[in-house]
């Protein structure tokens, strides 16, 4: 899942602080698994900021709201009013879901109030640690199931480097090596020769390197006639 | 010859051979290394020129190659991955053979949050065994790895390093012989601490038959004090540094005479090494004292092949 972190609050009570009345929407998926934007996060931010510009002596209107999933226009629709009337929104999603209202609402104000950080997974309660870094070509079938290029500092293909001491990495010294798990991993799976080849130079045009990425699906897509046929419905 | 260079043909012909570090200075001053140019000149085959080491800021190697290379001093140009992707590694391998730079090093690289510029963006496009297969297809058939091939070729002798002292210890091998097939020449090692356990690396390099097919050059470092000792046995990640050689450091009367002995004492041991083809020194800001250990190791005057 996308695993965000909320930003500090005086960060956000400074973006906010040239506007009346705000709109805070946050999103159920993601970001509500790793506690950073779902409902509960929403509430708690809207009363510290309350509190902190009761405190400063400020009048700002604030109200808080939450969607299933803020990345789909369908979902927004639901708070569309809402938004339209404050003068700025802050997006408790990822930055998925504030780009997704700032584009349906071109003219209106949506800010961040998280910093998005990874492709990640909850490791235990209140743990989560990047996995993927999306990069377009998956190859961990040759890699023990772990990726190097989201779990090795330096995205090594070849790994280990000269850096790996008792199995961690140089770099945080909390953090597993990634190529000291794949080795044990394969050890245990008995496919060790999967790593005695030189993995060659790595395509990377398929990863953001290769510019934005838009992925077309033709047989999903929906013909003139069926779009028109869903407006009609809504 | 691959290159033709003084260290290709010194390991080539089967003789020992030294090589040593020149670290390049945090300025656009270029005298630190005319001067170190001139006090190491024929102490050794040839000197590294690190690339940006612990991603600090430095003069470029390439620049430092060249510099050195007016006092009629052979230079080994580091190349590191952090840095620059694959149009920049080929751009300054054929601008470095194009300059006369002959021997150069092939590194992953140091990660930036060890330097001065931790808010750097990284690179990584190749690894370092990447980064040999590449080159070597390069010098060999003209070839890039965008499937371009180029007139003119670079020569180029090739070198990586290797951690026999990182873990997992049970690839290390295995990952100097990826090295090989990837196109690695010689091998300069870590700084050794632990002969033990480099010995046994090396046995299994010889049962592997990789000393046939690669020039080892075993890594050593002369400490200054007791302190480096420590540093490196706590903070170096991948670095072994034994009790008992912190503690000689520790009760020595003169650290850094006794750094000096030690090291001199390990590059003997390191000469019957069977397999080792050579020795590299890495005197870190102490680039005066490498005369001095390379002639009580009994390695001085180098040797001429022609």
């Amino acid at each position: 899942m996308i695993v965000a972190k909320r930003k500090p609050i005086n960060e956000i009570a400074e973006m906010l602080a040239p506007y009346k009345k705000v709109t805070v929407v946050g999103c159920r998926s993601c970001v509500a698994i790793c506690l950073a934007g779902g409902e509960k996060e929403v509430k708690m931010l809207v009363s510290a900021l309350k509190v902190k510009n009761k405190k400063d002596g400020k009048k700002q209107q604030i109200e808080g709201f939450v969607v299933e999933r803020q990345c789909e226009k369908e979902w927004i629709k639901e708070v569309e009013e809402k938004v339209l009337e404050s003068d700025v929104t802050l997006s408790m999603a990822c930055s998925l879901g504030a780009q997704t209202i700032g584009d349906m609402y071109p003219s209106h104000l949506t800010f961040p109030g998280l910093n998005t950080g990874m492709f990640g997974v909850p490791e235990e309660q209140g743990v989560w640690s990047e996995k993927c870094v999306g990069c377009g070509n998956c190859i961990i079938h040759t890699t023990g199931g772990i990726c190097p290029i989201a779990r090795c500092a330096k995205s090594m293909l070849n790994g280990p480097c000269g850096g790996s001491s008792n199995r961690k990495c140089e770099v945080n010294l909390e953090v597993d090596c990634a190529w000291a798990a794949i080795y044990d991993r394969l050890k245990i799976q008995n496919r060790l020769d999967l790593i005695d080849k030189v993995t060659p130079a790595k395509d990377w045009s398929t990863s953001h390197s290769g510019g934005r990425r838009v992925y077309v699906r033709e047989d999903a897509k929906l013909t003139p006639h069926q779009k028109k046929g869903r407006e009609g419905v809504q | 010859m691959k290159a033709g260079s003084n260290l290709e043909k010194v390991l080539e012909s089967g003789k020992f051979a030294v090589t040593a570090e020149i670290g390049p200075p945090q300025s656009a001053n270029p005298a630190p290394l005319t001067h170190h140019a001139k006090m190491l000149k024929g102490f050794a085959e040839a000197f590294n020129l690190t690339d940006n080491q612990t991603a600090v800021v430095r003069l470029s190697s390439i620049a430092s190659a060249v510099i050195i290379m007016r006092e009629g001093v052979e230079p080994v140009i580091q190349m590191t991955c952090r840095d620059r992707n694959r149009i920049a590694l080929q751009s300054d391998l054929l601008g470095a053979a194009a300059l006369g730079v002959k021997n150069v090093l092939c590194l992953t690289g140091d990660h930036q949050i060890f330097g001065n510029e931790k808010g750097a963006k990284n690179v990584f496009d190749f690894d370092s065994i990447v980064e040999l297969q590449v080159f070597d297809q390069l010098r060999r058939e003209g070839k890039q790895v965008g499937g371009e091939v180029i007139k003119d070729p670079p020569k180029a002798y090739l070198g990586c390093a290797e951690n026999p002292f990182a873990t997992p210890y049970e690839f290390r091998v295995s990952r100097l012989a990826k090295k090989v097939v990837a196109g690695a020449d010689f091998c300069q090692t870590q700084a050794i601490f632990d002969m033990d356990m480099f010995e046994k690396w090396m046995d299994e390099v010889r049962s592997r038959g990789l000393d046939k097919k690669i020039h080892i050059l075993a890594g050593v470092i002369p400490m200054k004090s007791a302190g480096a000792a420590r540093y490196m046995k706590n903070k170096v990640p991948g670095m072994i540094v034994p009790n008992h050689i912190v503690d000689r450091m520790k009760n020595a009367k003169d650290p850094k005479e006794e750094g000096i002995k030690l090291c001199v004492e390990q590059i003997e041991h390191l000469k019957s090494v069977k397999g080792v083809h050579g020795v590299h020194i890495m005197a870190v800001a102490w680039e005066e004292m490498v005369p001095r250990i390379v002639e009580m190791a009994g390695l001085h005057p180098r040797p001429t092949v022609e």
